[in-house]
């Protein structure tokens, strides 16, 4: 089980509480099907991600953006805890979506990419290194239940 | 993975923005490696690793300078950092894994430093680039 000291902890909450989940949830989306087009695999059903732009515009984009986001808004809350708390998530992935667990790492970069964009010297190494530990540890709990 | 003249043009654009900073950056994003992923710090154990680190400053600059090659010699990667490349492999021997995290932090860097031209696009063309860099300098391990 990943342990998380008491500072990282308090790096990762503070950030956290300044997110607009609803913004970055879009971008960390977009980016991830930009900067990664393969991963569009799963998004057959999401309309045009011909471009850059036509895929930052996309409001199905955007909408699973922060479906996913606000998801992982859990993880911040029980980050003690989260094989336990991303089980049924993890058995969904894996049974119904069918989405390699690699994708979650690549996701989790997005998402300290974007961090980085919106929170400039404030994301420092150790904020980042924080967040890293973070969103491993997502992708690594996600991936769990897989069989 | 092939880098298209767009790639090329957003590398070289970003690139010649970030002039000067290079060093600084190399620098940063080495910092932050060691910081997040502390299994590199191996390859280090001969060093200060101590924030504000005279060696890692240096180090950090050399990174950059070989970066700044690279992209003025972006049509032909193989050749330009084949020096670097048998450096890579015959004596340094860095687990290419370790290409990706450098990467990963070098793209946070960027993002940090210039949110506003780190577009979506631009991202994907840098992180293109290293991958591109990072395939030549592992191509001799074996």
């Amino acid at each position: 089980m990943v342990h998380f000291t008491a500072e990282e902890k308090a790096a990762v909450v503070s950030l956290w509480a300044k997110v607009n989940v609803e913004l970055v949830g879009g971008e960390v989306l977009g980016r991830l099907l930009v900067v990664y087009p393969w991963t569009q695999r799963f998004f057959d059903n999401f309309g045009n991600l011909s471009s850059e732009s036509a895929i930052m515009g996309n409001p199905k984009v955007k909408a699973h953006g922060k479906k996913v986001l606000t998801s992982f808004g859990n993880a911040v809350k029980h980050m003690d805890d989260l094989k336990d708390t991303f089980a049924e998530l993890s058995e969904l992935h894996c049974d119904k979506m069918h989405v390699d667990p690699e994708n979650f790492k690549l996701l989790g970069n997005m998402i300290l990419i974007v961090l980085a964009t919106h929170f400039s010297k404030e994301f420092t190494p150790q904020v980042q290194a924080a967040w890293q530990k973070l969103t491993t540890a997502v992708a690594n709990a996600l991936a769990h239940r897989y069989h | 993975m092939v880098l298209s003249a767009a790639d090329k043009s957003n590398v070289k654009a970003c690139w010649g923005k970030i002039g000067s900073h290079a060093g600084d950056y190399g620098t940063e994003a080495l910092e932050r490696t060691f910081c997040c992923f502390p299994t590199t710090k191996t390859y280090f154990h001969h060093f200060d690793l101590s924030h504000g680190s005279a060696q890692v400053k240096a180090h950090g600059q050399k990174v950059a300078d070989a970066l700044t090659q690279a992209v003025a010699h972006i049509n032909d990667l193989p050749n330009a950092l084949s020096a670097l490349s048998d450096l890579h492999a015959y004596k340094l021997r860095v687990d290419p894994v370790n290409f990706k995290l450098l990467s990963h932090c070098l793209l946070v860097t960027l993002a940090c430093h210039h949110p506003a031209e780190f577009t979506p696009a631009v991202h994907a063309s840098l992180d293109k680039f290293f991958s591109a860099v990072s395939t030549v300098l592992t191509s001799k391990y074996r």
